[in-house]
């Protein structure tokens, strides 16, 4: 078990957080006094004073910059200015609905994209593969926001089958979902298909096969664990995008969660609830990218035991 | 000599086979291209006149007359007018901001591979944190904070992909200063500067063209979710994104509001990534087939 390769990733994971701690830090300073910049506009006088005693704002940087890391482990980022409630709450509420959306978005990517993908390179420039390929294109090009008016159109304007706009039932959930899900399964599916290719192509798999496997075992039990690794990093990493996805697809069907609410408070510059948010974001695609290296060194063996690990 | 083969072969690869597809999307680019260059003579009417008696007017291909070809919004725009107008403000935006992506890019790979050691280490841990953070929840931030402005807005943009030009640079780079004319010129007394920019720049540039048609339509989709949810172009001007969010609100009768401007910026991202694709493969000796 190489105990390096885990510490390098976390060391750069770490330094990552850093950095954007660091950069929403500096944002909200070059563009001057937080005490005026983060708080409502009705704020008193007296108040700015403590919100700057408690941040430490007539301080030096560094002790500025210290407290600033203080508060942040202490949960405490500062209220709302639209409805003066502490910003934790709110996030409280709107999280739950962000990760419902993402999770079901990823999990039925997965769970479509990855046998399509597999098909398509075993079935190379039949409908399938086409199919799959063509996806890719669409879902790369198709702007998520287009794709999601163009199915109100389709379902909620001509059809009248599901609702626009909300949460509340499970029917609220379709469109969004499938908007979120159509470029995700294009650019998996393509990346299954080209990795599964290129296994295939192995020497290792050639030897399964001379050893009179079935074509099946040689698929499953060979090729697709072979394939997995790569697939498992691009799943992984596309956290990010669907995070960037979500906002634009929350702000389209207003589903109430964490996009949306950055959207409106971008618009209305209610300053603590964007620094939460970009904080909160931030850590958890930094997160998310910690776990695919971890879960790759336990995927393959070669990365556990090489010395040095990169 | 040598930029004489370059030329030839980047020629050879443009005019080698072109499929139909690509012909099409060729095409379509170059319309929308001429659109925007020649907005002004193009437009029918100006796209901020107002014309009260004449709001919500259907297109010519829905029964509206012919004084608004593609109709009008609420308040009376013209829909044609502000197309082309959004069209040319897209494509600019999209423009400007894909070069100042590429130079940036490529002078940090650059000065990455020239440099080394511990400059090499920060702008590499500057590229996986950029790679980590979403382009979109940075501008989020930033246009949060600093409110918006056309200025900012665009410099914004030339932020989002820059990591991939510097890896890119810093790779070729590095592996074109052991080759034998970065070497040579060296020796001959050139400058570092006059070694990236005369000597190792003609010989990569290809791969920076090839990144160049990938980061173009993604900088439109970003340029056009940005305004579609309020936080980019701000009116008066227009963009596609700006003209769809305002169509958004009249989907129950005037869908045509957001799905025209809709089917522009699809059809071009769409040909420009095909395009893309196929320059790519063309062009992109790292690329197998």
């Amino acid at each position: 078990m190489n105990i390096t390769y885990f510490l390098t990733k976390f060391a750069r994971a770490l330094i990552t957080m850093l950095l954007v701690v660091t950069f929403v830090f500096v944002v909200l300073r070059i563009t001057g006094d937080p005490a005026q910049t983060i708080l409502p506009e009705d704020t008193t006088e007296e108040e700015r004073q403590e919100f700057r005693e408690m941040w430490d704002l007539d301080k030096p940087l560094h002790v500025q910059y210290l407290r600033y890391w203080k508060n942040l482990f202490h949960g405490s980022m500062g209220k709302s200015y639209r409805d003066k409630r502490e910003v934790s709450q709110i996030m409280a509420e709107r999280l739950p609905k962000t990760v419902y959306l993402m999770s079901l978005s990823i999990l039925l990517s997965v769970i479509i994209a990855i046998p399509l993908g597999v098909k398509a390179a075993l079935n190379r420039n039949t409908f399938i593969d086409r199919l799959s390929m063509s996806t890719a294109v669409f879902g790369f090009s198709m702007p998520n926001f287009f794709l999601g008016i163009l199915l109100i159109l389709l379902f909620s304007v001509k059809l009248k089958l599901l609702p626009s706009s909300g949460s509340d039932t499970w029917k609220h959930i379709i469109l969004p979902l499938i908007t979120s899900s159509v470029a995700h399964i294009g650019s998996y599916s393509r990346f299954t298909r080209s990795t599964m290719l290129s296994v295939m192509n192995k020497p290792y798999i050639r030897t399964a096969t001379a050893t009179g496997l079935s074509r099946n075992s040689v698929i499953y039990g060979h090729a697709l664990p072979n394939a997995a690794i790569p697939i498992v990093t691009i799943v992984g990493t596309s956290i990010g995008r669907i995070i960037s996805g979500s906002i634009v697809i929350e702000t389209v069907f207003a589903w109430p969660g964490v996009g949306r609410l950055l959207v409106t408070s971008v618009g209305s510059r209610d300053m603590a609830v964007v620094q939460a948010i970009v904080l909160f974001l931030s850590i958890s695609i930094v997160t998310a990218n910690l776990a695919v290296d971890i879960l790759y060194g336990f995927l393959d063996p070669r990365i556990r035991t090489r010395k040095g690990g990169k | 000599m040598l930029k004489q083969l370059n030329q030839e072969t980047f020629l050879q690869g443009l005019f080698r086979k072109v499929p139909p597809l690509i012909l099409i999307s060729i095409a379509w680019l170059v319309f929308i291209i001429i659109t925007a260059i020649f907005h002004k003579q193009l437009m029918p009417m100006d796209y901020r006149t107002t014309d009260l008696l004449n709001r919500i007017a259907p297109p010519a291909f829905m029964g509206g007359d012919s004084k608004f070809l593609l109709g009008s919004d609420a308040l009376g725009r013209d829909t044609l007018s502000r197309l082309i107008r959004s069209i040319y403000t897209s494509l600019t935006i999209a423009f400007i901001g894909s070069i100042i992506t590429a130079v940036l890019g490529t002078i940090v790979g650059f000065i990455a591979a020239h440099f080394k050691g511990i400059v090499d280490e920060i702008l590499m841990t500057l590229v996986d944190f950029q790679y980590a953070m979403p382009f979109m929840i940075m501008a989020l931030l930033v246009l949060a904070f600093f409110g918006n402005n056309i200025v900012l807005f665009i410099l914004l943009l030339g932020i989002q992909g820059w990591m991939r030009f510097a890896r890119l640079a810093r790779g070729m780079a590095l592996s074109a200063q052991e080759d034998g004319y970065a070497v040579a010129v060296k020796q001959l007394g050139a400058t570092p500067f006059r070694i990236y920019l005369r000597h190792i720049f003609p010989n990569v540039s290809n791969i920076i063209i090839v990144q160049f048609t990938l980061n173009f339509p993604e900088k439109i989709i970003v340029e056009t979710s940005l305004s579609f949810i309020g936080l980019g172009i701000q009116p008066p001007e227009t963009s596609l994104g700006s003209m769809m969010s305002y169509g958004r609100n009249y989907l129950m009768g005037e869908w045509w509001l957001a799905v025209i401007p809709g089917i522009v910026i699809f059809l071009t991202t769409l040909a420009m990534s095909l395009v893309g694709d196929w320059v790519r493969d063309n062009l992109d000796p790292t690329v197998v087939k």
